[in-house]
Protein backbone atom coordinates (compact mmCIF):
# COMPACT_ATOMS: atom_id res chain seq x y z
CA UNK A 1 0.00 0.00 0.00
CA UNK A 2 1.24 3.48 -0.78
CA UNK A 3 0.90 6.53 1.42
CA UNK A 4 -1.64 9.16 0.40
CA UNK A 5 -0.31 11.75 2.83
CA UNK A 6 2.83 11.81 4.93
CA UNK A 7 3.76 14.16 7.76
CA UNK A 8 7.45 14.11 8.70
CA UNK A 9 8.74 15.79 11.87
CA UNK A 10 6.29 18.67 11.76
CA UNK A 11 6.81 21.47 14.30
CA UNK A 12 3.98 23.97 14.73
CA UNK A 13 3.70 27.05 16.94
CA UNK A 14 1.02 29.51 18.00
CA UNK A 15 3.24 32.51 18.68
CA UNK A 16 5.88 31.12 21.01
CA UNK A 17 3.87 28.13 22.17
CA UNK A 18 4.87 24.92 20.47
CA UNK A 19 1.86 22.74 19.72
CA UNK A 20 3.24 20.04 17.42
CA UNK A 21 6.65 18.55 18.31
CA UNK A 22 8.21 16.48 15.59
CA UNK A 23 4.80 15.13 14.63
CA UNK A 24 4.86 12.32 12.09
CA UNK A 25 1.99 10.47 10.51
CA UNK A 26 1.38 8.29 7.50
CA UNK A 27 -2.04 8.05 5.87
CA UNK A 28 -2.39 5.08 3.55
CA UNK A 29 -4.29 5.14 0.27
CA UNK A 30 -7.98 4.51 0.90
CA UNK A 31 -7.84 4.05 4.66
CA UNK A 32 -9.62 5.79 7.50
CA UNK A 33 -7.02 6.85 10.02
CA UNK A 34 -8.30 8.13 13.31
CA UNK A 35 -6.41 10.70 15.34
CA UNK A 36 -7.28 10.18 18.97
CA UNK A 37 -6.17 12.31 21.86
CA UNK A 38 -7.21 14.54 24.69
CA UNK A 39 -8.17 18.21 24.54
CA UNK A 40 -5.20 20.32 23.55
CA UNK A 41 -3.13 17.38 22.36
CA UNK A 42 -2.72 19.01 18.94
CA UNK A 43 -5.28 17.13 16.85
CA UNK A 44 -6.90 20.17 15.29
CA UNK A 45 -3.51 21.85 14.85
CA UNK A 46 -2.29 18.80 12.93
CA UNK A 47 -5.19 19.22 10.49
CA UNK A 48 -4.63 22.97 10.21
CA UNK A 49 -0.95 22.34 9.54
CA UNK A 50 -1.88 20.06 6.64
CA UNK A 51 -4.23 22.76 5.29
CA UNK A 52 -1.51 25.39 5.57
CA UNK A 53 -3.66 27.43 7.95
CA UNK A 54 -1.02 27.04 10.68
CA UNK A 55 2.16 26.86 8.60
CA UNK A 56 4.70 24.44 10.10
CA UNK A 57 8.05 25.93 11.10
CA UNK A 58 9.85 22.78 10.09
CA UNK A 59 9.09 19.37 8.69
CA UNK A 60 7.49 18.17 5.49
CA UNK A 61 3.92 17.31 4.53
CA UNK A 62 3.82 15.28 1.34
CA UNK A 63 0.69 14.68 -0.72
CA UNK A 64 2.03 12.18 -3.25
CA UNK A 65 4.91 14.06 -4.86
CA UNK A 66 3.74 17.52 -3.70
CA UNK A 67 5.18 19.17 -0.59
CA UNK A 68 2.15 20.96 0.87
CA UNK A 69 4.32 23.14 3.13
CA UNK A 70 5.56 24.91 -0.01
CA UNK A 71 2.02 25.88 -1.02
CA UNK A 72 0.00 28.79 0.32
CA UNK A 73 -3.15 28.04 2.30
CA UNK A 74 -5.46 28.51 -0.67
CA UNK A 75 -3.42 26.20 -2.90
CA UNK A 76 -3.57 23.20 -0.55
CA UNK A 77 -7.27 22.50 -1.20
CA UNK A 78 -6.65 22.93 -4.91
CA UNK A 79 -4.08 20.13 -4.65
CA UNK A 80 -6.84 17.82 -3.46
CA UNK A 81 -7.14 18.02 0.33
CA UNK A 82 -10.59 18.83 1.71
CA UNK A 83 -11.27 20.03 5.22
CA UNK A 84 -14.36 19.66 7.40
CA UNK A 85 -13.50 21.88 10.36
CA UNK A 86 -14.51 21.45 13.95
CA UNK A 87 -17.82 23.12 14.71
CA UNK A 88 -18.62 22.85 10.96
CA UNK A 89 -17.94 26.54 10.29
CA UNK A 90 -20.33 26.89 7.41
CA UNK A 91 -20.70 30.24 5.73
CA UNK A 92 -23.79 30.58 7.88
CA UNK A 93 -25.26 33.63 6.17
CA UNK A 94 -24.98 32.03 2.76
CA UNK A 95 -27.52 29.57 1.44
CA UNK A 96 -26.97 25.83 1.20
CA UNK A 97 -26.53 26.17 -2.57
CA UNK A 98 -23.94 28.92 -2.13
CA UNK A 99 -21.93 26.87 0.36
CA UNK A 100 -21.86 24.04 -2.13
CA UNK A 101 -20.93 26.44 -4.92
CA UNK A 102 -17.87 27.59 -2.92
CA UNK A 103 -16.81 23.95 -2.60
CA UNK A 104 -17.26 23.38 -6.33
CA UNK A 105 -15.29 26.50 -7.24
CA UNK A 106 -12.25 25.30 -5.28
CA UNK A 107 -11.22 22.82 -7.94
CA UNK A 108 -13.52 24.06 -10.71
CA UNK A 109 -15.84 21.07 -10.50
CA UNK A 110 -19.17 21.16 -12.29
CA UNK A 111 -22.71 19.86 -12.28
CA UNK A 112 -21.77 16.18 -12.21
CA UNK A 113 -19.91 16.59 -8.92
CA UNK A 114 -22.74 18.65 -7.50
CA UNK A 115 -25.27 15.98 -8.37
CA UNK A 116 -23.23 13.12 -6.94
CA UNK A 117 -22.64 15.03 -3.70
CA UNK A 118 -26.32 15.88 -3.39
CA UNK A 119 -27.20 12.24 -4.04
CA UNK A 120 -25.10 11.41 -1.01
CA UNK A 121 -27.06 13.90 1.13
CA UNK A 122 -30.59 14.08 -0.34
CA UNK A 123 -31.83 16.23 2.57
CA UNK A 124 -29.72 19.12 1.29
CA UNK A 125 -31.39 19.02 -2.12
CA UNK A 126 -34.68 20.10 -0.52
CA UNK A 127 -33.03 23.00 1.29
CA UNK A 128 -30.83 24.56 -1.38
CA UNK A 129 -32.32 28.03 -0.98
CA UNK A 130 -32.29 27.98 2.82
CA UNK A 131 -29.73 29.97 4.82
CA UNK A 132 -27.27 27.37 6.04
CA UNK A 133 -27.17 28.83 9.55
CA UNK A 134 -30.82 27.84 10.02
CA UNK A 135 -30.24 24.13 9.33
CA UNK A 136 -30.32 21.61 12.19
CA UNK A 137 -27.01 20.46 13.64
CA UNK A 138 -27.02 17.20 11.71
CA UNK A 139 -27.93 18.91 8.45
CA UNK A 140 -25.17 21.44 9.00
CA UNK A 141 -22.68 18.62 9.45
CA UNK A 142 -23.91 17.03 6.23
CA UNK A 143 -23.51 20.34 4.44
CA UNK A 144 -20.00 20.78 5.83
CA UNK A 145 -19.12 17.34 4.46
CA UNK A 146 -20.91 18.00 1.18
CA UNK A 147 -19.00 21.26 0.76
CA UNK A 148 -15.72 19.41 1.28
CA UNK A 149 -16.66 16.55 -1.04
CA UNK A 150 -17.33 19.05 -3.84
CA UNK A 151 -13.52 19.11 -4.20
CA UNK A 152 -13.52 15.41 -5.11
CA UNK A 153 -10.56 15.17 -2.75
CA UNK A 154 -7.92 12.45 -2.54
CA UNK A 155 -7.59 13.21 1.15
CA UNK A 156 -10.40 14.24 3.48
CA UNK A 157 -9.79 15.77 6.91
CA UNK A 158 -12.69 15.45 9.36
CA UNK A 159 -12.47 17.29 12.67
CA UNK A 160 -14.89 15.85 15.25
CA UNK A 161 -17.75 15.37 12.80
CA UNK A 162 -20.00 13.65 15.34
CA UNK A 163 -19.65 16.31 18.03
CA UNK A 164 -23.03 17.28 19.45
CA UNK A 165 -25.09 15.12 17.10
CA UNK A 166 -27.83 12.66 17.98
CA UNK A 167 -27.05 8.94 17.59
CA UNK A 168 -29.00 8.42 14.36
CA UNK A 169 -27.06 11.27 12.79
CA UNK A 170 -23.74 9.88 14.04
CA UNK A 171 -24.61 6.63 12.30
CA UNK A 172 -25.29 8.52 9.06
CA UNK A 173 -21.94 10.29 9.22
CA UNK A 174 -20.22 6.97 9.87
CA UNK A 175 -21.95 5.37 6.87
CA UNK A 176 -20.80 8.26 4.73
CA UNK A 177 -17.20 7.88 5.82
CA UNK A 178 -17.36 4.17 5.05
CA UNK A 179 -18.94 4.88 1.65
CA UNK A 180 -16.15 7.33 0.84
CA UNK A 181 -13.54 4.71 1.71
CA UNK A 182 -15.19 2.46 -0.89
CA UNK A 183 -14.62 5.22 -3.43
CA UNK A 184 -10.92 5.33 -2.53
CA UNK A 185 -10.89 8.53 -0.48
CA UNK A 186 -8.28 8.53 2.27
CA UNK A 187 -9.58 10.07 5.47
CA UNK A 188 -8.07 11.46 8.64
CA UNK A 189 -10.73 11.48 11.33
CA UNK A 190 -10.16 13.44 14.52
CA UNK A 191 -12.13 12.31 17.55
CA UNK A 192 -12.01 12.54 21.31
CA UNK A 193 -14.05 9.43 22.04
CA UNK A 194 -12.85 6.01 21.09
CA UNK A 195 -16.33 4.47 20.75
CA UNK A 196 -17.05 6.92 17.95
CA UNK A 197 -14.15 5.64 15.87
CA UNK A 198 -13.93 1.91 16.50
CA UNK A 199 -16.70 1.04 14.03
CA UNK A 200 -15.25 3.04 11.15
CA UNK A 201 -11.47 3.40 11.51
CA UNK A 202 -8.82 1.16 9.96
CA UNK A 203 -6.02 2.40 12.18
CA UNK A 204 -5.84 4.66 15.19
CA UNK A 205 -3.02 7.12 15.93
CA UNK A 206 -2.69 8.32 19.50
CA UNK A 207 -1.54 11.90 19.85
CA UNK A 208 -0.26 13.41 23.08
CA UNK A 209 1.57 16.70 23.69
CA UNK A 210 1.88 17.27 19.97
CA UNK A 211 3.59 13.95 19.37
CA UNK A 212 2.39 10.76 17.78
CA UNK A 213 2.67 8.17 20.55
CA UNK A 214 1.70 5.12 18.54
CA UNK A 215 -0.36 3.96 15.59
CA UNK A 216 -2.33 0.74 15.98
CA UNK A 217 -4.61 -1.39 13.83
CA UNK A 218 -8.15 -1.04 15.02
CA UNK A 219 -8.46 -4.82 15.54
CA UNK A 220 -5.91 -4.65 18.34
CA UNK A 221 -7.99 -2.01 20.07
CA UNK A 222 -11.19 -3.93 19.65
CA UNK A 223 -9.51 -6.96 21.14
CA UNK A 224 -7.97 -5.04 24.01
CA UNK A 225 -9.93 -1.87 24.88
CA UNK A 226 -7.64 -1.29 27.87
CA UNK A 227 -4.97 -0.07 25.46
CA UNK A 228 -7.00 3.09 24.99
CA UNK A 229 -6.82 3.87 28.68
CA UNK A 230 -3.08 3.53 28.60
CA UNK A 231 -2.76 6.07 25.79
CA UNK A 232 -5.56 8.50 26.34
CA UNK A 233 -6.33 8.09 30.01
CA UNK A 234 -10.05 8.27 29.44
CA UNK A 235 -12.16 6.17 27.11
CA UNK B 1 -42.51 80.29 -2.84
CA UNK B 2 -45.08 78.23 -0.93
CA UNK B 3 -44.09 75.57 1.57
CA UNK B 4 -44.85 72.59 -0.71
CA UNK B 5 -42.51 73.47 -3.58
CA UNK B 6 -39.92 74.59 -1.06
CA UNK B 7 -40.02 71.15 0.56
CA UNK B 8 -39.77 69.51 -2.86
CA UNK B 9 -36.65 71.50 -3.64
CA UNK B 10 -35.10 70.59 -0.31
CA UNK B 11 -35.96 66.93 -0.89
CA UNK B 12 -34.33 66.96 -4.31
CA UNK B 13 -31.19 68.55 -2.88
CA UNK B 14 -31.21 65.94 -0.13
CA UNK B 15 -31.55 63.12 -2.65
CA UNK B 16 -28.52 64.35 -4.60
CA UNK B 17 -26.55 64.31 -1.40
CA UNK B 18 -27.93 60.89 -0.46
CA UNK B 19 -26.95 59.52 -3.86
CA UNK B 20 -23.32 60.55 -3.53
CA UNK B 21 -23.22 59.54 0.10
CA UNK B 22 -24.62 56.08 -0.60
CA UNK B 23 -21.80 55.35 -3.05
CA UNK B 24 -19.08 56.67 -0.76
CA UNK B 25 -20.41 54.87 2.30
CA UNK B 26 -20.84 51.67 0.33
CA UNK B 27 -17.12 51.67 -0.37
CA UNK B 28 -16.30 52.22 3.30
CA UNK B 29 -18.76 49.55 4.38
CA UNK B 30 -17.43 47.02 1.88
CA UNK B 31 -13.85 47.50 3.06
CA UNK B 32 -14.78 47.19 6.70
CA UNK B 33 -17.17 44.29 6.12
CA UNK B 34 -14.78 42.10 4.20
CA UNK B 35 -11.39 43.16 5.58
CA UNK B 36 -12.32 44.47 9.04
CA UNK B 37 -10.20 47.50 8.21
CA UNK B 38 -11.45 50.94 9.27
CA UNK B 39 -10.22 53.03 6.38
CA UNK B 40 -9.73 56.57 7.68
CA UNK B 41 -8.25 57.58 4.31
CA UNK B 42 -11.53 56.83 2.53
CA UNK B 43 -12.41 60.52 2.28
CA UNK B 44 -9.05 61.21 0.64
CA UNK B 45 -9.79 58.67 -2.07
CA UNK B 46 -12.99 60.67 -2.63
CA UNK B 47 -11.02 63.90 -2.79
CA UNK B 48 -8.40 62.37 -5.08
CA UNK B 49 -11.22 61.25 -7.38
CA UNK B 50 -12.54 64.80 -7.60
CA UNK B 51 -9.14 66.39 -8.16
CA UNK B 52 -8.23 63.84 -10.83
CA UNK B 53 -11.59 64.49 -12.48
CA UNK B 54 -10.64 68.16 -12.78
CA UNK B 55 -7.20 67.25 -14.11
CA UNK B 56 -8.51 64.81 -16.71
CA UNK B 57 -11.28 67.12 -17.91
CA UNK B 58 -8.86 70.03 -18.12
CA UNK B 59 -6.72 68.03 -20.58
CA UNK B 60 -9.59 67.76 -23.03
CA UNK B 61 -10.88 70.75 -24.96
CA UNK B 62 -14.17 70.97 -26.82
CA UNK B 63 -17.44 69.57 -25.58
CA UNK B 64 -17.37 69.34 -21.74
CA UNK B 65 -19.21 66.02 -21.89
CA UNK B 66 -16.16 64.35 -23.43
CA UNK B 67 -13.87 65.52 -20.65
CA UNK B 68 -16.38 64.52 -18.01
CA UNK B 69 -16.96 61.04 -19.39
CA UNK B 70 -13.23 60.52 -19.67
CA UNK B 71 -12.86 61.61 -16.04
CA UNK B 72 -15.64 59.24 -15.00
CA UNK B 73 -13.57 56.34 -16.35
CA UNK B 74 -9.97 57.43 -15.78
CA UNK B 75 -10.23 58.97 -12.32
CA UNK B 76 -11.69 55.89 -10.53
CA UNK B 77 -9.12 53.69 -12.26
CA UNK B 78 -6.21 55.82 -11.01
CA UNK B 79 -7.70 56.00 -7.51
CA UNK B 80 -8.21 52.22 -7.55
CA UNK B 81 -4.57 51.77 -8.53
CA UNK B 82 -3.42 54.08 -5.72
CA UNK B 83 -5.56 52.09 -3.26
CA UNK B 84 -4.19 48.81 -4.57
CA UNK B 85 -0.61 49.98 -4.14
CA UNK B 86 -1.26 51.25 -0.60
CA UNK B 87 -2.94 47.97 0.30
CA UNK B 88 0.02 45.94 -0.94
CA UNK B 89 2.67 48.23 0.54
CA UNK B 90 1.05 49.07 3.87
CA UNK B 91 -2.05 47.17 4.99
CA UNK B 92 -0.85 43.72 3.98
CA UNK B 93 2.46 44.22 5.77
CA UNK B 94 0.52 45.11 8.92
CA UNK B 95 -1.35 41.82 8.63
CA UNK B 96 -4.61 43.85 8.63
CA UNK B 97 -4.41 44.30 12.40
CA UNK B 98 -7.29 46.62 13.39
CA UNK B 99 -5.33 49.13 15.50
CA UNK B 100 -2.34 49.28 13.19
CA UNK B 101 -4.47 49.79 10.09
CA UNK B 102 -6.33 52.71 11.66
CA UNK B 103 -3.06 54.49 12.37
CA UNK B 104 -1.69 53.57 8.96
CA UNK B 105 -4.73 54.90 7.12
CA UNK B 106 -4.52 58.14 9.11
CA UNK B 107 -0.98 58.42 7.77
CA UNK B 108 -2.25 57.67 4.28
CA UNK B 109 -4.85 60.43 4.71
CA UNK B 110 -2.15 63.05 5.30
CA UNK B 111 0.14 61.75 2.59
CA UNK B 112 -2.56 61.94 -0.06
CA UNK B 113 -3.85 65.29 1.20
CA UNK B 114 -0.43 66.94 1.29
CA UNK B 115 0.61 65.53 -2.09
CA UNK B 116 -2.55 66.98 -3.61
CA UNK B 117 -1.88 70.33 -1.90
CA UNK B 118 1.65 70.32 -3.32
CA UNK B 119 0.78 69.42 -6.89
CA UNK B 120 -2.77 70.74 -7.27
CA UNK B 121 -2.69 73.68 -4.89
CA UNK B 122 -5.15 75.14 -2.42
CA UNK B 123 -7.64 76.44 -5.00
CA UNK B 124 -11.11 75.06 -5.48
CA UNK B 125 -11.69 74.31 -9.14
CA UNK B 126 -14.92 73.40 -10.91
CA UNK B 127 -15.55 70.78 -13.55
CA UNK B 128 -18.09 71.75 -16.16
CA UNK B 129 -21.15 69.50 -16.11
CA UNK B 130 -21.58 67.35 -19.23
CA UNK B 131 -25.05 68.82 -19.71
CA UNK B 132 -27.00 71.30 -17.68
CA UNK B 133 -30.34 72.26 -19.14
CA UNK B 134 -32.90 73.14 -16.51
CA UNK B 135 -36.00 71.08 -16.17
CA UNK B 136 -38.90 73.48 -15.74
CA UNK B 137 -41.18 72.50 -12.91
CA UNK B 138 -44.32 74.58 -12.27
CA UNK B 139 -42.64 76.30 -9.32
CA UNK B 140 -38.93 76.38 -10.11
CA UNK B 141 -36.37 75.14 -12.61
CA UNK B 142 -34.15 72.26 -11.55
CA UNK B 143 -30.78 71.10 -12.88
CA UNK B 144 -31.13 68.03 -15.05
CA UNK B 145 -27.56 67.09 -14.16
CA UNK B 146 -28.47 66.72 -10.50
CA UNK B 147 -31.28 64.34 -11.42
CA UNK B 148 -28.80 62.40 -13.54
CA UNK B 149 -26.51 62.08 -10.51
CA UNK B 150 -29.34 60.48 -8.56
CA UNK B 151 -30.08 58.08 -11.42
CA UNK B 152 -26.41 57.17 -11.90
CA UNK B 153 -26.01 56.48 -8.22
CA UNK B 154 -29.07 54.22 -8.16
CA UNK B 155 -27.64 52.30 -11.13
CA UNK B 156 -24.24 51.91 -9.47
CA UNK B 157 -25.74 50.73 -6.17
CA UNK B 158 -27.84 48.18 -8.08
CA UNK B 159 -24.75 47.06 -9.99
CA UNK B 160 -22.81 46.61 -6.74
CA UNK B 161 -25.70 44.66 -5.28
CA UNK B 162 -25.82 42.48 -8.38
CA UNK B 163 -22.10 41.76 -8.23
CA UNK B 164 -22.24 40.92 -4.54
CA UNK B 165 -25.27 38.62 -4.62
CA UNK B 166 -25.37 37.16 -8.12
CA UNK B 167 -21.79 36.60 -9.26
CA UNK B 168 -18.97 34.27 -8.28
CA UNK B 169 -16.74 37.19 -7.34
CA UNK B 170 -19.44 38.42 -4.99
CA UNK B 171 -19.87 34.95 -3.52
CA UNK B 172 -16.13 34.77 -2.84
CA UNK B 173 -16.24 38.21 -1.22
CA UNK B 174 -19.15 37.26 1.03
CA UNK B 175 -17.50 33.98 2.02
CA UNK B 176 -14.29 35.85 2.87
CA UNK B 177 -16.28 38.36 4.89
CA UNK B 178 -17.93 35.61 6.87
CA UNK B 179 -14.92 33.39 7.60
CA UNK B 180 -11.59 34.17 5.96
CA UNK B 181 -9.78 31.13 7.31
CA UNK B 182 -12.32 28.64 6.01
CA UNK B 183 -12.52 30.54 2.73
CA UNK B 184 -8.80 29.82 2.33
CA UNK B 185 -9.48 26.14 2.98
CA UNK B 186 -11.73 26.30 -0.08
CA UNK B 187 -9.15 27.77 -2.40
CA UNK B 188 -10.01 31.45 -1.96
CA UNK B 189 -6.87 33.60 -2.20
CA UNK B 190 -8.04 35.81 0.66
CA UNK B 191 -5.05 38.04 0.22
CA UNK B 192 -6.00 38.94 -3.34
CA UNK B 193 -9.67 39.32 -2.41
CA UNK B 194 -8.62 41.91 0.18
CA UNK B 195 -6.58 43.85 -2.36
CA UNK B 196 -9.48 43.83 -4.80
CA UNK B 197 -12.02 44.90 -2.20
CA UNK B 198 -9.84 47.76 -1.00
CA UNK B 199 -9.41 49.03 -4.55
CA UNK B 200 -13.14 48.61 -5.26
CA UNK B 201 -14.06 50.55 -2.11
CA UNK B 202 -11.80 53.43 -3.11
CA UNK B 203 -13.17 53.39 -6.66
CA UNK B 204 -16.74 53.73 -5.40
CA UNK B 205 -15.68 56.83 -3.48
CA UNK B 206 -13.92 58.16 -6.58
CA UNK B 207 -16.97 57.66 -8.79
CA UNK B 208 -19.10 59.49 -6.23
CA UNK B 209 -16.59 62.34 -6.27
CA UNK B 210 -16.53 62.60 -10.06
CA UNK B 211 -20.31 62.80 -10.05
CA UNK B 212 -20.27 65.60 -7.50
CA UNK B 213 -17.50 67.89 -8.87
CA UNK B 214 -19.74 69.65 -11.39
CA UNK B 215 -21.92 70.63 -8.41
CA UNK B 216 -19.28 71.11 -5.74
CA UNK B 217 -15.77 72.17 -6.70
CA UNK B 218 -12.65 70.03 -6.28
CA UNK B 219 -10.55 71.04 -3.28
CA UNK B 220 -7.81 69.31 -1.34
CA UNK B 221 -9.77 69.41 1.94
CA UNK B 222 -13.07 68.19 0.53
CA UNK B 223 -12.54 64.64 1.83
CA UNK B 224 -13.39 65.31 5.45
CA UNK B 225 -17.16 65.72 5.15
CA UNK B 226 -17.73 62.58 3.06
CA UNK B 227 -15.57 60.60 5.49
CA UNK B 228 -17.52 61.78 8.51
CA UNK B 229 -20.89 61.29 6.86
CA UNK B 230 -19.89 57.88 5.52
CA UNK B 231 -18.98 56.77 9.01
CA UNK B 232 -22.32 58.08 10.26
CA UNK B 233 -24.17 56.23 7.51
CA UNK B 234 -22.25 53.02 8.00
CA UNK B 235 -22.76 53.03 11.77
CA UNK B 236 -26.48 53.74 11.47
CA UNK B 237 -27.01 51.22 8.68
CA UNK B 238 -24.91 48.48 10.22
CA UNK B 239 -21.38 47.70 9.11
CA UNK B 240 -21.21 45.37 6.16
CA UNK B 241 -24.92 45.59 5.40
CA UNK B 242 -25.55 46.82 1.89
CA UNK B 243 -29.24 47.45 2.47
CA UNK B 244 -28.55 49.28 5.74
CA UNK B 245 -25.96 51.49 4.08
CA UNK B 246 -28.34 52.55 1.33
CA UNK B 247 -31.27 53.16 3.69
CA UNK B 248 -29.11 55.15 6.11
CA UNK B 249 -27.59 57.19 3.26
CA UNK B 250 -31.05 58.19 2.06
CA UNK B 251 -32.10 58.97 5.62
CA UNK B 252 -29.06 61.10 6.39
CA UNK B 253 -28.94 62.70 2.94
CA UNK B 254 -32.60 63.68 3.03
CA UNK B 255 -32.58 64.98 6.58
CA UNK B 256 -29.39 66.90 5.87
CA UNK B 257 -30.88 68.42 2.73
CA UNK B 258 -34.21 69.33 4.28
CA UNK B 259 -32.88 70.60 7.59
CA UNK B 260 -30.12 72.59 5.87
CA UNK B 261 -32.67 74.33 3.67
CA UNK B 262 -35.20 75.10 6.41
CA UNK B 263 -32.87 75.66 9.35
CA UNK B 264 -29.09 75.45 9.12
CA UNK B 265 -26.45 72.94 7.96
CA UNK B 266 -24.99 72.91 11.47
CA UNK B 267 -28.26 71.74 12.95
CA UNK B 268 -28.37 68.99 10.31
CA UNK B 269 -24.94 67.73 11.42
CA UNK B 270 -25.93 67.94 15.08
CA UNK B 271 -29.02 65.84 14.47
CA UNK B 272 -27.13 63.28 12.38
CA UNK B 273 -24.42 62.80 14.99
CA UNK B 274 -26.96 62.60 17.83
CA UNK B 275 -28.74 59.93 15.85
CA UNK B 276 -25.46 58.00 15.65
CA UNK B 277 -25.09 58.24 19.41
CA UNK B 278 -28.62 56.91 19.92
CA UNK B 279 -28.05 54.05 17.49
CA UNK B 280 -24.80 53.14 19.23
CA UNK B 281 -26.52 53.06 22.62
CA UNK B 282 -29.72 51.25 21.70
CA UNK B 283 -28.78 49.23 18.63
CA UNK B 284 -24.99 48.94 18.42
CA UNK B 285 -25.07 46.59 15.43
CA UNK B 286 -26.88 49.27 13.39
CA UNK B 287 -30.39 49.29 11.99
CA UNK B 288 -29.77 46.45 9.55
CA UNK B 289 -26.57 44.89 10.89
CA UNK B 290 -26.55 41.25 11.91
CA UNK B 291 -25.61 40.40 15.49
CA UNK B 292 -21.91 39.77 15.89
CA UNK B 293 -20.86 36.16 15.56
Amino acid sequence: MTAALTLENVDCFYGNVQVLRGFSLELMQGEVLCLLGRNGAGKTTALKAIMGLVPPRSGRIMLGETDLTRLTAHQVPQAGVAYVPQGRRLFAELTVAENIEIGLMTRKKGKATRESVLDLFPVLRERLKQRSGTLSGGEQQMLAMARALCLEPQVLLLDEPTEGLMPSMIARIRETVAALRERGVSTILVEQRVDAVLPVADRVAFIENGQNRDTLDVERLRADPDLVHRYVGVG
Amino acid sequence: MAFGPYLLLATLEGLVMAAVLALTALGLSLVFGVMRVVNVAHGEFFMLGAVLAWWVSSLVSGNPAIGFLLALIVSPLIVGAVALVSERLVLRRLDYKPEATIVATIGLLYIIQQLVLTFYGPEARPVVAPFDFRIRLPWFGYSSYKLAVIAASILLVLATWFVLTRTKIGLVMRATQYDGEIAQAFGVPVDRVYAGVFALGAMLAAVAAVLIVPIQQAHYLMGLDPLLLSFIVVIIGGLGSLRGTVVAAVLIGLSDGIISVFFSPTLAKIIATSFVALVLVFRPQGLFGAETR
